[in-house]
C-alpha cells in the first residue's frame, strides 16, 4: 500500500466521521489561531514601539523625574515626580557644562479640553521652548512655531498636532483661528506634520504645543518643575558622552550621587528595550496559554484516535487477515491523526489570518503576521498530529489479527 | 477434476497444541493435532460445539499461533514467521470466508472485494477490474456499487466469497460460512465453493450441518481438541 493510497484512506476515514473529526480539529484550530494571533500581537507591538521611538527624533536623550533604578525612565511616569526644573534645563543647555549637547527642550504636560466653536476635544497640552521642534525632529505643515519673545511674554498662541487640528477644525486652515482653553483664547499659529509613527492616533500627533510660560499660566502651575527634558546630542557618536555630561551635571545640581539619582535618563535604545520587555512578558504569557491550548488539542486528537482504534478493532482484524502488515495499519492511523492535525492547523491559520485583519481596529493594536510564525504553526500542527497519533497507531499495529477479529 | 493422492501437501501440521489462559485457568483447546491436506482437497471439519474447530481454523489461516507444534503451508515453515511475513502469506495464499461476513459497512461491494489486492500492492484500475470480475463470478455483477447494508445476508456472503477468491489463492478457509444463511443462500454459497473446488482450489470448511459436510471430499471430525475420525465423505468424488 503506497503513500497515496494511505493518504486517500486517511482522508476517507476523516470524512467518514465528519462531525467527530471537526470537533477533534477544533482544539487544534483554536490553539493554532491563538498562537498565530499572540505572536503577531507581540511582533506588532514591538514594531509599533520601534516606529514611535524612531519618530521621537535622533540623538535624543529623555530626562525624566524618578529614581535612577528605573533604568528605562518610563516606570516613574512622566510628571509623577517634580524633581526636574527649568533651571536644570538651562544648565544642560550651557555649552561649557555640557559641550556635547546641542539643544534642550524642557516640557510640561497636562491633559486639557480644547474648544473651537461648538467642537470640544481633550488632548495633552505641552508647554515647551522654541527648540522643541528641532529636538523632536518635527516640522510644520503650515504656519510657524512660537518665538522666544512669545515665551517671554506668555503669548496666547498654540501649535497643534495634525490630529488635534483636524478634530477641532474640520474645514479650512486652522492657522489664525482661535481655540479656547480654560476660558482663555489662544491663536493657532501653526500645525505640526505627522510624526511618522506607524499607527494613527499616536499621541505624538494629538497634542497642543504652547510656550512653556503660557502653559504654566493656563494650568495654574506655580513651581518651576517640568515633566520631561528632551536633550539633543550633537551627533549619534556623542550620544553617550552627552548622556554622561547630563547625568553628572544633574547629579551635582541635585546633590546626589549617580546611584541615588532622583532622575532617569533614557535613550531610544533603552526605551525600545523597556517597552519591548513589557511586551515580551505579555506575549510570552499569552503564547504560553496558547501553547497549552494547542497541547490540549493534541491530547484531543490522541483521545479520538484511541476511540477510533477501539471502535474499528474488527476492521483492523479483518484488514490484517486480508494481508495488512502491522506497519501498514500503523501508518494508516498515523496518517489519519496527522491529517486531523494538519487540517486543523490550516483552518487555525485561516482563522488567525482573518483575526489579524478583524481584530486590530477593535483592540487598537497592530498584529503582524510573519512567514516564520505561519510555517511554524503548520509544522507544529502536523507535529502534534504525528506526535499524538503515534501511540494509538502503535496500538492498532500491535493488535493480533485474531484478537481484533474476535472482539465484539 | 478431482485430486489425486500424489498432489503435494498444502497444509502439513504436526503436534499442534493450543492452550488458552484465562487468569490462572488454563484450557487446552487443541491437544496434539497432526494432519496433512493436499492441494485440491475439499475438507469439512465437523465436531461438537467447543471442540476446537475454530481454534484449528485460525491456526491454519495464520491468524493465530499454536502454543506448540509445527506448521508448513505450501512447503514454507510458517511457525517461525514474523507477523509481517504472516500477513503476506495470508494475503497471497489464503482466502477467508467468515460466519459474520466481516464486510466493511462503509465501502461499496467492489471496494470490499478489492481490499486484499490493495495490500498486495496492485494498481487501482487493475484492482477494480479484478474486483468487478470476482463479483460477476459470484453473480453480483449488478451490485458492485451497493454497500453491505443494501445487500441480503446471502448476497453479503457472496461478496465475501468474491473477496476470498479475488487474489486467486490456493486455499479457501471458511468457518461456518453458511451458519447465518437460509437454505436457499446456503445452496448458492456451497455451489460457489464447489465451483472453486472444481477449479482446483483447496477448500477447508467448518460446518455443523451434515448435508454441507457431505459435499466435501473428506471429513475431519474433531472432539475435545483431537481428531477422532478422518474419512472420505459419503458423497462420491473423494480421493482414492
Ligand atoms: N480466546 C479464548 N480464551 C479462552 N478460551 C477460549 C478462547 N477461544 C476459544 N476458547 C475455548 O476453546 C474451546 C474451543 O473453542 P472453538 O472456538 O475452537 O470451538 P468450536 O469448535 O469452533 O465451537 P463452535 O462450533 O461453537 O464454533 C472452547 O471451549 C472455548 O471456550
Ligand atoms: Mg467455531
Amino acid at each position: 500500500m503506497n503513500w497515496i493510497e494511505t493518504l486517500r484512506a486517511g482522508a476517507e476515514a476523516v470524512r467518514a466521521h465528519r462531525m467527530r473529526s471537526l470537533l477533534t480539529m477544533l482544539g487544534i484550530v483554536i490553539g493554532i489561531a491563538s498562537v498565530i494571533l499572540t505572536v503577531g500581537f507581540g511582533q506588532g507591538a514591538q514594531q509599533q514601539v520601534r516606529d514611535e521611538i524612531d519618530a521621537l527624533g535622533s540623538n535624543l536623550l529623555i530626562v525624566s523625574p524618578g529614581s535612577a533604578t528605573d533604568s528605562g525612565g518610563l516606570r516613574g511616569g512622566f510628571g509623577s515626580a517634580t524633581t526636574l526644573t527649568l533651571e536644570d534645563a538651562t544648565a544642560i543647555a550651557d555649552d561649557t557644562a555640557a559641550p556635547d549637547v546641542r539643544r534642550v527642550a524642557p516640557t510640561t504636560s497636562s491633559s486639557v479640553s480644547l474648544a473651537a466653536g461648538e467642537t470640544n476635544w481633550t488632548t495633552s497640552l505641552v508647554g515647551t521652548t522654541t527648540s522643541w521642534a528641532d529636538v523632536r525632529a518635527r516640522t510644520l505643515t503650515s504656519g510657524r512655531f512660537f518665538t522666544a519673545d512669545e515665551i517671554a511674554s506668555g503669548a496666547h498662541v498654540a501649535v497643534l498636532g495634525p490630529d488635534t487640528a483636524s478634530e477641532l477644525f474640520a474645514v479650512g486652515s486652522p492657522v489664525g483661528r482661535t481655540v479656547t482653553v480654560a476660558g482663555q483664547q489662544l491663536t493657532v499659529i501653526g500645525v505640526l506634520d505627522s510624526s511618522g509613527a506607524s499607527d494613527s492616533g499616536s499621541s505624538e500627533d494629538d497634542q497642543a504645543i504652547l510656550p512653556i510660560s503660557t502653559a504654566k499660566a493656563l494650568t495654574g502651575a506655580t513651581s518651576g518643575s517640568v515633566s520631561t527634558i528632551y536633550v539633543e546630542a550633537t551627533s549619534q557618536e556623542t550620544l553617550s558622552a552627552a548622556y554622561q555630561e547630563v547625568e553628572s551635571l544633574l547629579a551635582t545640581r541635585h546633590r546626589v550621587t549617580a546611584a541615588e539619582a532622583d532622575f532617569g535618563i533614557s535613550t531610544q535604545e533603552s526605551l525600545v528595550e523597556t517597552a519591548n520587555s513589557t511586551n515580551k512578558t505579555l506575549t510570552v504569557l499569552l503564547t504560553g496559554i496558547a501553547a497549552i491550548s494547542l497541547l490540549v488539542g493534541g491530547v484531543g486528537v490522541m483521545n479520538i484516535m484511541l476511540v477510533s482504534v477501539t471502535e474499528r478493532i474488527r476492521e483492523i482484524g479483518l484488514r490484517k487477515a486480508l494481508g495488512a502488515t502491522p506497519r501498514v495499519i500503523g501508518r494508516q492511523f498515523l496518517v489519519e491523526a496527522s491529517m486531523l492535525g494538519l487540517v486543523g492547523g490550516v483552518v487555525g491559520l485561516l482563522v488567525g489570518v482573518v483575526g489579524s485583519w478583524v481584530l486590530p481596529p477593535l483592540i487598537d493594536q497592530p498584529i503582524t503576521l510573519s512567514a516564520l510564525a505561519v510555517g511554524a504553526a503548520l509544522l507544529t500542527s502536523l507535529g502534534l498530529g504525528v506526535g499524538f497519533g503515534v501511540y494509538p497507531a502503535s496500538r492498532a499495529a500491535r493488535l493480533t489479527p485474531i484478537d481484533a477479529l474476535r472482539s465484539e | 477434476m478431482s485430486t489425486t493422492p500424489i498432489s503435494p501437501p498444502i497444509i502439513a501440521i504436526e503436534g499442534i497444541r493450543k492452550t488458552y489462559r484465562t487468569g490462572s485457568l488454563e484450557f487446552e483447546a487443541l491437544c496434539g493435532i497432526d494432519t496433512t491436506i493436499r492441494e485440491g482437497e475439499y475438507v469439512a471439519v465437523v465436531g461438537p460445539s467447543g471442540s476446537g474447530k475454530s481454534t484449528l481454523m485460525n491456526i491454519l489461516g495464520c491468524l493465530d499461533n499454536p502454543t506448540v507444534g509445527g506448521y508448513h503451508l505450501a512447503g514454507e515453515d510458517v511457525s517461525t514467521m514474523s507477523e509481517a511475513q504472516l500477513a503476506e502469506v495470508r494475503n497471497r495464499r489464503i482466502g477467508f470466508v467468515f460466519q459474520q461476513f466481516n464486510l466493511l459497512a462503509g465501502l461499496p461491494a467492489w471496494r470490499n472485494v478489492e481490499l486484499p489486492l490493495v495490500y498486495a500492492g496492485l494498481p487501482r484500475h487493475e484492482r477494480r477490474d479484478r474486483a468487478v470480475a470476482a463479483l460477476e463470478r459470484v453473480g453480483l455483477g449488478d451490485r458492485t456499487e451497493n454497500r453491505p447494508g443494501e445487500l441480503s445476508g446471502g448476497q453479503q456472503q457472496r461478496v465475501a466469497v468474491a473477496r476470498a477468491l479475488v487474489t486467486e489463492p490456493a486455499m479457501i478457509l471458511a468457518d461456518e460460512p453458511t451458519g447465518n444463511l437460509d437454505s436457499r443462500s446456503t445452496a448458492d454459497v456451497l455451489d460457489l465453493l464447489d465451483a472453486l473446488h472444481d477449479a482446483g482450489r483447496t477448500i477447508v470448511l467448518i460446518t455443523h450441518e451434515k448435508d454441507v459436510a457431505a459435499r466435501a471430499g473428506r471429513n475431519l471430525v474433531i472432539s475435545d481438541g483431537r481428531i477422532v475420525s478422518d474419512t472420505p465423505a459419503v458423497r462420491a468424488g473423494a480421493p482414492a
